[in-house]
């Protein structure tokens, strides 16, 4: 398998947020990560991204284990995170190392540019730009550096549902012609479902993954499509037990301590 | 800015000119402790004209710009060393903030003393006007350094040096410049509160000098010059330089 994640659990300091987490992921597949709030989907990401330190129990990239960040996971987080003091060119370029030449980044940029759509824009500076094509050049960015696996932590969560739809509909396109591994999370069951070959629903209260669907149908997907419609029901009874819990404990928590 | 205000402007100064003429031409004080505008005007052109001022002006500058360079390096490493070190911020971060908050003027007589009435005793009051607040302005730059823009830099492989380098510094750039605006502000004053009490040369050894001959068309002359070098110099150069870097990071509109 090529993302690998076994028995992986996560703790800060007396707080576990999951454990026994045991996905395998394979080569150019779109994974989608749905879960209520607080179940640590983000802590996940960061986790295979590097960033956070992994409790118990290990990743593994390509056979490799995760202890670092790394140039072959690239991340775009729900804030674009873009460097304000450099052009969109040169924040593409910014993961590049010093090793390739200026006329290798040029192109690269270019063609990472070209793909979402944002040529006419590399010499202008971030805050010149919209939300919706600041998380575009943060694509461009991580891509940049042609990583092996692209993790998005609701890339599109602070965006109008307009512009979501557009920004599915490149996500795709560089998804078809990039041939790159995908981990996605997400709030939203519709999004999961119209992105992703395969949804991993995670509960809370222990955090733990609770279903693993594939999503065997066909793309571009219609949100009035049946299967797609049966689909979203069936996660989104799971998902409105977790909720249920976890509202349930926090009121039984009020009732306890201001009753 | 709309000429309507410079307009407004031009004109609250020949109010307040015509207020001063006014309180002169009515004898109220001795002339020699009230001297009227003209009088004023005519001593600055004077002092130009024989060279008196250019060279004090030209002493102060010196005294600044040696001073204040160094309070930036100063106030730089001992900022970046705060910001950057937990154990180096709880130990002397509360000592910053307090000699932060000595007014310069203090340090006069204990320059006097350690280096002399010289020229470099002025430039040592300059350095430590300029320094502490430098310090305190730069660990507050990389304190607030938005983590994301690091999380961001981490997968995309920097760390260490490069990843303080290409973007803990520029991420931190706005908030430096605020430092050294407030940094220029600060060794301005000291520097006056050092000349004052020194034996020149320099402009506010020749306010002293003015004031000591009772030469009071000097002495409102030169706090003239003062206020109008502070402003500009703000104004034009390092207000500037902030409101440029802010925009380009895309702080202000
Ligand atoms: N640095 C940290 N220190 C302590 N606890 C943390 C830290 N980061 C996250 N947590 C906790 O871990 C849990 C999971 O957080 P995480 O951000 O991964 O959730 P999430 O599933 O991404 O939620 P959301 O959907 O709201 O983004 C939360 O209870 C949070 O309080
Ligand atoms: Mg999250």
């Amino acid at each position: 398998m090529f993302l690998q994640m076994n028995e992986v659990a996560k703790r800060f300091a007396d707080h576990e947020v999951f454990s026994g987490i045991n996905v395998s992921i394979e080569k150019n597949q779109f994974v989608s990560i749905l879960g209520p709030s607080g179940c640590g989907k983000s802590t996940l990401l960061s986790m295979v991204a590097g960033l956070e330190d992994v409790t118990e129990g290990t990743l593994r990239l390509g056979g490799e284990k995760i202890l670092h960040p790394g140039t072959d996971r690239g991340m775009v987080f729900q804030q674009p995170a873009l460097f304000p003091w450099l052009t969109v060119k040169d924040n593409v370029t910014f993961p590049l190392k010093a090793d390739h030449s200026k006329r290798e980044k040029e192109q690269i940029a270019a063609n990472y540019l070209k793909m979402v759509h944002l040529t006419r824009f590399k010499d202008a500076y971030p805050h010149e730009l919209s939300g919706g094509m600041q998380q575009r050049v943060a694509i461009a960015r991580a891509l940049a550096m042609d990583p092996k696996v692209l993790l998005m932590d609701e890339p599109f969560g602070a965006l109008d549902e307009q512009t979501r739809h557009i920004l599915h509909d490149e996500l795709m396109k560089i998804f078809e012609e990039t041939k790159k591994t995908i981990l996605f999370v997400t709030h939203s069951i519709q999004e999961a479902i119209k992105l992703s070959d395969r949804v991993i629903v995670m509960g809370t209260r222990p955090g733990k993954i609770i279903a693993d669907f594939p999503i065997d149908i066909a793309r571009p997907r219609e949100r009035d499509d049946t299967k797609v419609i049966e689909m979203e029901k069936k996660i989104m009874e799971l998902l409105e037990d977790e909720i249920k819990k976890v509202m349930k404990e926090e009121l039984d928590y009020e009732t306890k301590h201001l009753g | 800015m709309k000429p309507s205000i410079w307009v407004k402007r031009i004109a609250f100064i020949i109010v307040l000119l015509a207020i001063w003429q006014g309180v002169y031409m009515s004898g109220y004080f001795p002339a020699i402790q009230f001297p009227p505008p003209t009088k004023v005007f005519q001593a600055l052109v004077e002092g130009f004209a024989d060279g008196t001022l250019v060279g004090a002006l030209l002493a102060s500058f010196k005294h600044l710009l040696i001073g204040l360079a160094l309070a930036i390096t100063l106030g730089t490493l001992i900022g970046v060393l705060l910001g950057k070190s937990r154990q180096a911020d709880e130990t002397a971060g509360m000592y910053l903030i307090a000699m932060q908050s000595i007014p310069s003027i203090v340090w006069v007589p204990l320059a006097i003393m350690l280096i002399g009435l010289n020229e470099t005793a002025v430039i040592f009051v300059v350095v430590l006007g300029g320094t502490f607040v430098m310090a305190l302005n730069v660990r507050t730059a990389i304190h607030s350094v938005p983590p994301e823009f690091i999380k961001a830099a981490r997968t995309m492989g920097a760390k260490g040096l490069p990843l303080f380098f290409k973007v803990e510094v520029p991420a931190s750039l706005p908030y430096y410049m605020s430092g050294i605006r407030l940094a220029w502000a600060f060794s301005w004053r000291a520097l006056m509160a050092g000349e004052l009490l020194s034996n020149g040369p320099g402009l506010g050894y020749s306010l002293r000098f003015a004031m000591d001959f009772a030469q009071m068309e000097l002495v409102i002359g030169i706090i003239i010059i003062v206020g109008v070098i502070g402003s500009v110099v703000d104004q034009l150069v390092f207000s500037k330089l902030e409101k440029k870097v802010m925009r380009r990071w895309g702080l202000l509109k």
